[in-house]
């Protein structure tokens, strides 16, 4: 499965939401994440992408779009 | 280690209901409910001060522990709203208990501030004998009622906690603790030129990360897992997180005390009010272990261990 298609998983696993968002639209406006959903996307990529974030990224900025989700995670790899 | 002998607390009697901040914030009653879980919160008088609210609460707890103000070692207050910068409430208050030699510290931590008194007061217990820990907070006047300013306003309420830690006698025996300082996220907590600032989004991931992962280190260490712990007494942020808390810890939320319904967040006195209400609501000899915990700005978070004596 392609990262961003692993990362919608995350998404729609964690706010039970079955839309699909644009690769660059937010994902706060769409209405998949708010303030605690947030945390709980963060928790699903470190477990789907068996990577650790540490607490120095956690940023609201750098998971607000899957494009944005996607490069940081390559990054990480 | 020292025991926790005895709790105190004092809210200005001021409700101020969703109903009232409602159209302040441009927002619904509901809304503010379902994002925060707060039905109510209490507001200071003008004439109030943090110094004075944090008397009153003081005064409470010598009470419900029976013991004499010219007994304590030191103050330690927590405040983040205080009214003057420097010097803190803790001279006054020191002053307000009659007290004109005993040594009285401030630390200025917003919601972390209770916890790290509690903290050093166990620490320092062993020199000073009865330490009295104090956490006062007028933070009505700290955030802006408007609809710019919604996401914070609505959440903070005034109020006052307090807690005796003495090295010879108390119902629960402070038994461990981990205390946690990350400086580079400062800027999401703060309050500067008299005026609270909060990034929510980032303030909730990294609460909910973090106390749960402090709170897991010290039931690790002691052997504990958190079926165990007796009660969960946490500052009362937001009920959304605590709720995240208890998921991380896989535990039932009904072992973490809350009462941020009635009072909303009152910062770092949040702690100390839970801990009194939890304490005078509770009949039955402590059976089990009790766990604190708190995050705030700093950020500073960190959680404490009490096992019955």
């Amino acid at each position: 499965m392609e990262p961003q298609a692993r990362i919608l998983k995350v998404l729609q696993k964690v706010s039970g939401k079955e839309i699909s968002p644009g690769a660059d639209e937010s994902l706060f406006v769409s209405g998949l994440l708010d303030s605690f959903a947030l945390a709980d996307f963060v928790t699903g990529l470190e477990e789907e992408f068996g990577v650790t974030i540490p607490d120095s990224d956690l940023s609201a900025r750098k998971f607000d779009t899957i494009s944005k989700v996607e490069a940081y995670l390559a990054a990480k790899s | 280690m020292p025991f926790l002998r005895a709790f105190g607390s004092w809210l200005p009697p001021r409700r101020v209901n969703n109903l009232e901040l409602a159209p302040l914030v441009d927002a619904s009653p509901g809304w503010i409910l379902e994002v925060s879980g707060i039905e109510e919160r209490r507001y200071a008088a003008d004439t109030d001060t943090v110094a004075g609210i944090g008397l009153q609460a003081a005064k409470n707890c010598l009470e419900n522990a029976g013991a004499n103000a010219a007994d304590l070692g030191m103050i330690l207050v927590a405040s983040g709203s205080s009214d003057r910068f420097c010097p803190g409430p803790a001279s006054q208050i020191a002053t307000g208990l009659g007290l004109a030699t005993t040594p009285a510290l401030d630390i200025p931590v917003s919601s972390a501030g209770s916890l790290i008194g509690l903290i050093l007061a166990a620490q320092l217990a062993s020199g000073a004998g009865r330490v009295l820990v104090v956490g006062a907070e007028i933070m009505s006047r700290r955030v802006s009622l408007t609809p710019e300013g919604k996401n914070t306003g609505i959440l903070f309420g005034d109020g006052a906690g307090a807690a005796l830690v003495d090295v010879q006698t108390g119902f629960a025996r402070v038994a461990d603790f981990c205390l946690f300082t990350d400086g580079s996220s400062a800027e999401i907590l703060s309050v500067r030129d008299g005026h609270f600032n909060m990034d929510g989004s980032a303030v909730i991931l990294h609460a909910s990360r973090k106390m749960p992962r402090a709170i897991n280190e010290l039931l690790t260490r002691n052997q504990l897992t958190a079926s165990q712990v007796e009660a969960f007494l946490l500052h009362q942020a937001n009920l959304n997180l605590i709720s995240r808390v208890a998921g991380a810890l896989k535990t039932p939320q009904e072992k973490f005390f809350t009462n941020i319904a009635r009072y909303g967040n009152t910062s770092s006195a949040s702690l100390l009010i839970a801990a009194d209400e939890w304490h005078r609501e509770r009949s039955a000899t402590l059976a089990g272990p009790l766990i604190f915990s708190a995050f705030g700005s700093g950020l500073n978070w960190g959680a404490m261990l009490a096992v019955p004596r």
